[in-house]
């Protein structure tokens, strides 16, 4: 019975991917094609989005970063209304996963507070920067995270529990250090170390964050996890919440400047919700690997896209 | 016995408010979608030129719509597609909400630093949602 349950569900992964292209290659063509009626395009992307939400759970990164890059190049909308909604789309899947972190003590208040004051100030800087800059320099140095996002994904290797003998006094000064039970009900402690050029990096994470609407998981883990010290799941929980952080002060910036859109935006953020909540069920059963894999590539092809875009080329 | 992981009071408030503000917003967002995209609601900007729009940088559709910046939006919040920035706009304000019950926690535990901390957040993310600051969008 559960074997047959896990195969299910291991299925319903193997159709969302192959969901994904279709949805993907029908944007591509309707965009260069002659103009498609208004309520087609909503529809398309709730769908779209709704794949998007799964595959995003299961290979283990942020919705944003799939979004952005993936409209941007096969959808017929300009990269600031992408990015207004790719931010919305980050921020409302950190909201809605806050709580449970929150209350689990998966995320620490003391560990996100210090690094988001500089992340959303940074953010807000980035969101201004990205809105500035020609339309053509933002798609290339798009193109260029992406592709460096999707080498970061392949060889970065996270440490589960990572050493820290002792901790740095910046670090003892905020506080930064809290304590989780494993699900083996052993009560971990933890501490952070290298706390100062930690919270340097988030002055870069924010900036790219706000510039580019993608959310900033792929980066807070790392920098929490393999420079700081933080374990892995304190790592993962409080980077989620950081985003409903720093994603707000660059969404304001994006709202107030008229980037939002809510036939699209709406769209895009209960699709991804929905599929994220669907990704979690299958997840408890099954973690493909190939899926990850397969969004690396997924990942490198839409960075490619981006700077081809970018280069007029 | 197994172990416990304490969880800071302040933290819990800090869940429940997002938890609640969350899951109203999203509703919000839902039901006036539905209201902007059944026509029940006239918008703003007539359903069939969006498209036109938004292909083109924000420019463009700020000027050829006419769409107003910064809170500009409230009063046009009769209209269909502004009335779904009341869901948008309770999603981007719950982090400040809920940042301001952290401001008495810490104060009241002699929390110097994160009370600073909390209070700087504050105004960083008052500042970005006033639509004070501007920028010649290309």
């Amino acid at each position: 019975m559960k074997g047959t349950r896990d195969l299910m569900r291991l299925k319903l992964a193997q159709i969302a991917i192959v969901l994904l292209f279709p949805a993907l290659s029908f944007a591509g063509q309707a965009a260069e094609s002659p103009p498609v009626p208004w309520w087609v395009w909503p529809v398309v992307l709730f769908v779209f989005c709704f794949v998007l939400g799964i595959i995003a759970v299961l290979a283990g990164v942020g919705g944003g970063v799939l979004y952005v890059p993936l409209v941007s190049g096969f959808f017929p909308f300009h990269l600031d209304f992408v990015r207004g909604a790719g931010l919305l789309v980050a921020l409302a899947g950190a909201l809605a996963a806050g709580p449970g972190l929150l209350r689990r003590n998966l995320a620490s208040l003391r560990l996100a507070l210090p690094v988001a004051v500089i992340a959303s100030s940074c953010a807000i800087l980035g969101a201004f920067l990205g809105l500035a800059l020609p339309t053509n320099i933002v798609q290339i140095c798009l193109g260029g995270t992406i592709v460096g996002i999707a080498i970061l994904l392949l060889v970065s290797k996270n440490v589960e529990r990572p050493q820290v003998p002792k901790q740095d006094p910046i670090g003892a000064a905020l506080g930064m250090h809290g304590s989780y039970v494993e699900y083996t009900g052993e009560l971990v402690h933890w501490k952070t170390h290298r706390t100062l050029p930690g919270l340097l990096l988030f002055i870069l994470i924010g900036v790219m964050a706000g510039m580019f609407g993608l959310g900033a998981g792929w980066a807070n883990v790392p920098v929490l996890n393999l420079l700081m010290g933080v374990p892995l799941k304190i790592a993962v929980g409080t980077s989620k919440f950081l985003l409903s952080i720093t994603d707000t002060s660059a969404a304001w910036v994006y709202l107030n400047q008229g980037c939002v859109i809510p036939l699209m935006a709406i769209p895009s953020i209960v699709g991804l919700m929905l599929g994220s909540f669907v990704g979690v069920r299958i997840l408890a059963v099954a973690k493909p690997k190939v899926i990850r894999y397969l969004v690396i590539g997924v990942l490198l092809f839409a960075g490619l896209r981006s700077l081809w875009k970018g280069l007029g080329l | 016995m197994p172990a416990e992981a304490e969880t800071p009071r302040e933290q819990v408030l800090y869940a429940n408010i997002l938890f609640y503000g969350c899951w109203l917003g999203i509703l919000i967002m839902v039901v006036t979608y539905i209201l902007y995209i059944s026509g029940l609601l006239t918008p703003y900007v007539p359903l069939e030129n969006i498209t036109r729009y938004w292909s083109q940088p924000v420019s463009r559709y700020v000027e050829g719509a006419g769409i107003p910046l910064g809170w500009g939006w409230v009063a046009l919040v009769g209209k269909g597609d502004f009335l779904n920035f009341l869901g948008i706009v309770l999603l981007a304000g719950l982090t400040v909400l809920c940042f301001l019950t952290l401001i008495p926690a810490y104060l009241g535990q002699k929390e110097w630093i994160f009370a600073a901390i909390t209070i700087v957040e504050v105004l960083v993310l008052i500042l970005a949602a006033s639509g004070v600051l501007v920028t010649g969008a290309h």
